[in-house]
């Protein structure tokens, strides 16, 4: 069968299977920053954003993605490549394998907190596991990263974003 | 692993439900988490994405919550949450990680009637009715303890607006693990409701504790002694994740924690 979808801003027109995920989907046509890990939904590896949110592609079936916009690790390069830096000077990334699920979460906690505590990162990324750093240096990394966003807002640089409640339908007059 | 020959997309429930009722492989398709865990052979899966069952809606006296609202957007819906003392939030915020919260869906969630269940823990500790495309409307106590009969649809989630305080929490081994034991409870229209959740059976109001309690007039009094009914009236198992005996026990601690909780906040809205 065919999916209509957008990934990474370009339309597609792509042959499936009615029971293929989107992880191999995704994989199968080369966005191989798209990890696969657990496919049980444990892991966090294979986070994409389905229309800006965080889902998890090894759950969702590629049947979901008709007429919707899937954005992966490489529709996001520059705020991917700014992450990593914080990432590397922290020690935060090791073997690496699990840092494109996180840093596509780090930007959806982003579009939902303005400026997040220590808690609402935890709370955020405990969907992201890593067997490598202990979290202590990922969670370095990403305060440091909103402290550089915080800095270029506060100079007029990026506009405010955020979305904190997506379901709020505009009052009636 | 699942296989699939077709997909249908249907744009009411009158279709899901023909289409469901054509042979015994075709099956709904909410977020597909739990279907993903299975193994199954399907025919026609029918995704219930536009058949309009996506909308949480505020009515003058009651809530509607369509069936294919992911628990995602239940934790974040501000209003929703406001008004029941962010029972939804809390219910559902140790389910993994909020990437699968985004998928996963309230209906599929409700019907299957899990045991291990955050969410119909919360959700029992309010007046809610389900609706249901052939059964009908019944509270979800009712649809809990008897199901329905042959393979329904379930459309949505009614719950009344009242003056209302709630708090639920759960036991886990570790975060993200399924619960070990789950309670809630809520002052409604001034009425107790207390429910206990992953025993491992499941949810289950703890009816005589909360009629216990509803007689008293000194609350934090009685709190330790209802919590200790509800431990005896409630039936506990064991699983991989814990003994009945230990269950039992920590339901004691979990009920007086979620009635302090509910106790202190009437007290600090309303006095
Ligand atoms: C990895 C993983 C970990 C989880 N951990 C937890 C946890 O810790 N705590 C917790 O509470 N929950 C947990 N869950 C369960 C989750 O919260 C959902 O309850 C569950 O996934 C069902 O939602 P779904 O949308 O994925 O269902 P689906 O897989 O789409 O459907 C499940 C069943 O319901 C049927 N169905 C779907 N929609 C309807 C409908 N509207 N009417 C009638 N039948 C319908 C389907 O045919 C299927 O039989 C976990 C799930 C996963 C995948
Ligand atoms: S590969 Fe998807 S959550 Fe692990
Ligand atoms: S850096 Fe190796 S899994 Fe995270």
């Amino acid at each position: 069968m065919k999916l209509n979808t957008t990934i990474n801003g370009m339309p597609k027109n792509l042959e499936i299977r009615p029971d293929d995920y989107l992880v191999d989907v995704l994989r199968a046509n080369g966005y191989l920053g798209v990890r696969q890990g657990c496919d049980t939904g444990n892991c966090g590896v294979c986070t994409v954003h389905l229309d800006g949110k965080s889902v998890l592609s090894c759950v969702l079936l590629a049947i979901k993605a008709e007429g919707h916009e899937i954005t992966t690790i490489e529709g996001v390069p520059q705020q991917a490549a700014t992450i990593a830096n914080f990432f590397v000077e922290q020690g935060a990334d090791q073997c690496g394998y699990c840092t494109s699920g996180t840093v596509m979460n780090i930007l959806y906690m982003e579009q939902l907190v303005e400026d997040p505590t220590e808690e609402e990162i935890k709370h955020f990324l405990k969907g992201n596991l890593c067997r490598c750093t202990g979290y202590a240096s990922q969670l370095r990394a990403i305060q440091a990263y909103f402290n550089l966003r915080r800095q270029q807002k506060s100079e007029g640089q990026v506009p405010r974003g955020g979305y904190e409640d997506e379901n709020r339908k505009p009052e009636s007059p | 692993m699942i296989t699939v020959r077709e997909v249908v997309v249907p744009s009411t429930t009158d279709e899901a439900y023909e289409a469901l009722q054509k042979n015994k492989f075709a099956t709904l398709l909410g977020g597909g988490g739990f279907l993903r865990m299975g193994s199954k052979n399907i025919t026609t899966l029918i995704d219930l994405s536009s058949c309009g069952l996506n909308d949480i809606s505020e009515q003058e006296h009651e809530w509607h919550i369509g069936a294919m609202v992911t628990l995602g957007e239940l934790e974040r819906h501000s209003a929703l949450n406001r008004d029941f003392s962010q029972l939804f939030k809390l219910s559902v915020q140790h389910i993994v990680g909020v990437q699968l919260r985004n998928v996963v869906t309230l209906g599929a969630t409700v019907y299957s009637r899990y045991g291990f269940s955050d969410l119909i823990t919360g959700l029992l500790a309010l007046p809610v009715q389900v609706k249901l495309y052939k059964a009908g409307t019944m509270s979800l106590e009712v649809f809990l303890e008897k199901g329905v009969e042959g393979r329904d649809l379930l459309e949505m989630i009614i719950i009344p607006k009242g003056k209302t305080e709630t708090f639920t929490t759960s036991l886990r081994n570790s975060d993200g693990d399924y619960s070990l034991l789950n309670a809630s409870a809520a002052l409604f229209d001034g009425n107790w409701r207390i429910c206990l959740g992953a025993r491992p059976g499941r949810a289950q109001l703890a009816v005589k504790a909360m009629e216990y309690l509803n007689k008293q007039s000194n609350w934090n009094e009685a709190l330790e002694e209802t919590a200790r009914m509800a431990s005896e009236e409630l039936v506990f198992g064991t699983n991989s994740r814990g003994t009945g005996a230990y269950r039992k026990e920590m339901a004691k601690v979990l009920v007086a924690l979620v009635l302090k909780e509910v106790a202190n906040s009437e007290t600090e809205h309303n006095h």
